[in-house]
C-alpha cells in the first residue's frame, strides 16, 4: 500500500479503511518509523478474531530484545482477521510494513475514531518532531 | 531511654531537613487515639551472657520434628537431607550470594540456576521452568494469573476442595480484585470426581487446579481431569509433590499445561513459616506469561558458554505495570539446595524415595486401622499420607495424647474442612522406621 494514502495514528499505527459490500473495513498495521524504531523483533502477540476494540485502547503487543510495546487500536470495531503468518515471519513488519506487515482487519462499528487520525503529511511531520 | 538511640540535636537536624517543626507535628496525620503516648513498656536491657542464656532457654522450649517423632504434612514433609546438600550449598559462593541482580556478574549462581531449571522440566516434563518463586501456594496463585492472560479468560478459575486449603486462600487474595469467580468443587468421596469438572467448566473458565497427589494424599485421575479442561480451552495446572514423581507419571505427561510444587522437601527441612520454595515449569507456548526470572544459556564473543537471564522483558524492571507479575526475584539458596539434592538422588535415588514413602506409608495406614478405633477415611489409592478418621471423635485429645508420648501424630482437619472433624491426616516419610510407625499406633490406639 502507498503510505501516502494511509491514516496514521499518534501512537504509530497505520491505516487502511475501504469500503466492502457495505462496511467499512480497516486494515492495521505499524508504520515503518516504528518498526524501526522498535529494532529486533522477538514476539508479536495478535488480537484475538472476534474481539471488540475500542480506539486507542491496546490490542496487540510486539517484543523487541529491549522492550515490549502496545499496539493500540486506531479504530472502534470488531477484529475480524490478523495476519496469522506474523509470530513465524517477523521480519515481514520491517521488511514490508505497509503490506505483507499488516496485523490486523476490523471492521469499524463507530466512525468517530477515524477523524482522530492523521493524513500521511501531519504523520511525517509528528514523526521528523519525535526523532530530535 | 530510646532503644533506637538518637541524641535531641539530631532528631532536629532531621526535623529541619525535613521542614517539620517537632515530632508530634510529624505524625499529626496520625489519629491522636492511634498513637502510643507513652513509652513501650520493655523491660531492662540484658547483657549478652544473659540475652544469650535468655534466648536458649526459649529455644529449648521449641519442640520439633528433630525432637519428636514426625508424621505432619500437609504441604511440609520431614524428608531426609544428605549432609552433601550443606556441605556444598553452605560454601560461601553460595551462601552468600541471593538472587541474581547484577546477574552476568556471578556466572556461577547463574549457571545453578539454569541447572536447576533442567531439572525441574525433566522431573516435570515441561518444557520451561523459571528460576524458581517463593513457596507453592503464590506459585500456584501466579499460575492462576497465568492461565487468566494467556486465555483471556475472566470468567473463572476452578479449584477442588482437595486442593490444599491454604494454597486455595492465596489464589482467592490473587484474585481479590480481579473480577475472576474462584469456583471451589467439593470432593466428599477424597478425590476430584471428573464429571464434576465437567459439569462447572465452561468457555469462560481459564484453568482448573489439580494437585497431584491431593491434599488428602489421594492420587486423582488427573488425565481425565486435564482431558475436560483442554477440551473447553481451559488450562490445565498441576499441583505436584516432587518426590511423588519417583513413581507417578510426569505433569507434562499426563496433560498439565502449568506445573506448580512446594519444593522444600528436596533439601530444606521443614520451617515454621517457611521461607520456602516454589517451583514453576509450563509449556514453552505459556513462556512469555511466566511470572520470575529464567536463566538461559548461551556463548559469549569468544565462544565460550555462558550464562545470561533472558526473556527479561516479562519483568517489573522493563515492562513495568504491564509485566506479568510482581515477582523479580528468585529463591536462590533453596533452589540451590534442591538442585544439589536432585542431582546426588538422580532418577533412581528419586524412585527408591518414592518408594520407601509409599511402602511405609501403607504399612502405617494398615497398622492404624487395625484398631477398631481408626478406619481410613478415603478409599481412592494413596502416596505417602492418608487421611485417618477416629471413631472416637476425639482428634484433638488424641493428637495432644500422641505429643506427650513424643510424637506429631498428624494434622487435625476440622480447621479446613468441618465435615472431617474427627479425621486427621497423616504423613510417612522415608525416615519414619518401623518401630516409629508401631510406636505411634501403641501410643495413640
Amino acid at each position: 500500500m502507498n503510505p501516502e494514502k494511509l491514516l496514521f495514528a499518534k501512537t504509530h499505527e497505520w491505516v487502511a479503511v475501504a469500503d466492502e459490500g457495505g462496511q467499512k473495513i480497516a486494515t492495521v498495521g505499524l508504520t515503518k518509523f516504528a518498526v524501526e524504531a522498535l529494532t529486533d523483533l522477538v514476539f508479536i502477540e495478535l488480537p484475538k478474531v472476534g474481539r471488540q476494540v475500542k480506539a486507542e485502547e491496546s490490542f496487540c503487543e510486539v517484543e523487541s530484545v529491549k522492550a515490549v510495546s502496545d499496539v493500540y487500536a486506531p479504530v472502534t470495531g470488531e477484529v475480524i482477521a490478523a495476519n496469522e503468518s506474523l509470530p513465524e515471519n517477523l521480519e515481514t513488519l520491517s521488511r514490508d510494513p505497509y503490506g505483507d506487515g499488516w496485523i490486523a482487519r476490523i471492521r469499524i462499528t463507530d466512525d468517530l475514531a477515524l477523524k482522530k487520525l492523521m493524513d500521511h503529511a501531519a504523520y511525517q511531520k509528528q514523526c521528523a518532531e519525535e526523532s530530535h | 531511654m530510646p532503644y533506637l538511640y538518637n541524641t535531641s540535636e539530631d532528631q532536629a537536624a532531621m526535623l529541619a531537613a525535613i521542614g517539620a517543626g517537632s515530632i508530634s507535628e510529624l505524625f499529626a496525620m496520625v489519629p491522636a487515639e492511634m498513637r502510643l503516648n507513652r513509652p513501650l513498656a520493655l523491660p531492662p536491657a540484658m547483657s549478652e551472657l544473659e540475652l544469650t542464656q535468655h534466648m536458649t532457654a526459649l529455644a529449648a522450649k521449641n519442640e520439633h520434628a528433630g525432637s519428636k517423632v514426625c508424621f505432619l504434612g500437609g504441604g511440609s514433609y520431614d524428608h531426609f537431607i544428605p549432609a552433601v546438600v550443606d556441605e556444598i550449598a553452605g560454601r560461601g559462593e553460595f551462601y552468600t550470594s541471593y538472587t541474581p541482580y547484577q546477574p552476568e556478574v556471578s556466572q556461577g549462581n547463574l549457571q545453578v540456576v539454569f541447572e536447576y531449571q533442567t531439572l525441574i522440566t525433566r522431573l516435570t516434563g515441561l518444557d520451561v521452568s523459571n528460576a524458581s518463586l517463593y513457596e507453592g501456594g503464590s506459585a500456584a496463585a501466579e499460575a492462576v494469573l497465568m492461565a487468566i492472560s494467556s486465555t483471556k479468560r475472566y470468567g473463572k478459575a476452578i479449584v477442588p476442595a482437595s486442593l490444599h486449603p491454604e494454597y486455595r486462600q492465596t489464589i482467592a487474595t490473587y484474585l481479590t480484585n480481579l473480577g475472576v469467580e474462584l469456583r471451589t468443587i467439593e470432593t466428599p468421596g477424597g478425590v476430584f470426581k471428573p464429571q464434576d469438572l465437567a459439569a462447572a467448566v465452561d468457555d469462560q473458565t481459564a484453568c482448573v487446579v489439580v494437585q497431584q497427589p491431593n491434599f488428602f494424599g489421594c492420587v486423582e485421575d488427573a488425565a481425565a481431569l486435564a482431558t475436560i479442561a483442554h477440551d473447553a480451552g481451559a488450562l490445565t495446572i498441576a499441583a505436584f509433590d516432587p518426590l511423588s514423581l519417583g513413581l507417578l507419571r510426569r505433569p507434562g505427561d499426563w496433560g498439565a499445561d502449568i506445573a506448580v510444587a512446594e519444593g522444600h522437601t528436596l533439601g530444606t527441612p521443614m520451617q515454621y513459616g517457611g521461607p520456602y520454595l516454589g517451583f514453576m515449569a509450563c509449556r514453552e507456548s505459556l513462556v512469555r506469561r511466566m511470572p520470575g526470572r529464567i536463566a538461559g544459556q548461551t556463548v559469549d564473543r569468544r565462544g565460550k558458554r555462558c550464562f545470561v537471564l533472558t526473556l527479561q522483558t516479562r519483568e517489573q524492571h522493563i515492562r513495568r505495570e504491564k509485566a506479568t507479575s510482581n515477582v523479580c526475584t528468585n529463591q536462590g539458596l533453596f533452589a540451590l539446595r534442591a538442585t544439589i539434592y536432585l542431582a546426588l538422588l538422580g532418577p533412581q535415588g528419586l524412585r527408591e524415595t518414592a518408594n520407601l514413602c509409599l511402602q511405609k506409608s501403607r504399612y502405617a495406614a494398615e497398622q492404624l486401622t487395625n484398631h477398631d478405633r481408626f478406619e481410613l477415611a478415603f478409599d481412592a489409592p494413596t502416596f505417602k499420607e492418608f487421611v485417618i478418621r477416629d471413631r472416637a471423635g476425639r482428634v484433638d485429645e488424641l493428637l495432644s495424647n500422641a505429643l506427650t508420648a513424643g510424637f506429631f501424630a498428624g494434622v487435625p482437619l476440622g480447621r479446613w474442612y468441618p465435615a472431617l472433624d474427627d479425621c486427621f491426616l497423616v504423613a510417612v516419610t522415608e525416615k519414619r522406621s518401623k518401630r516409629e510407625i508401631d510406636s505411634l499406633c501403641q501410643a495413640i490406639a
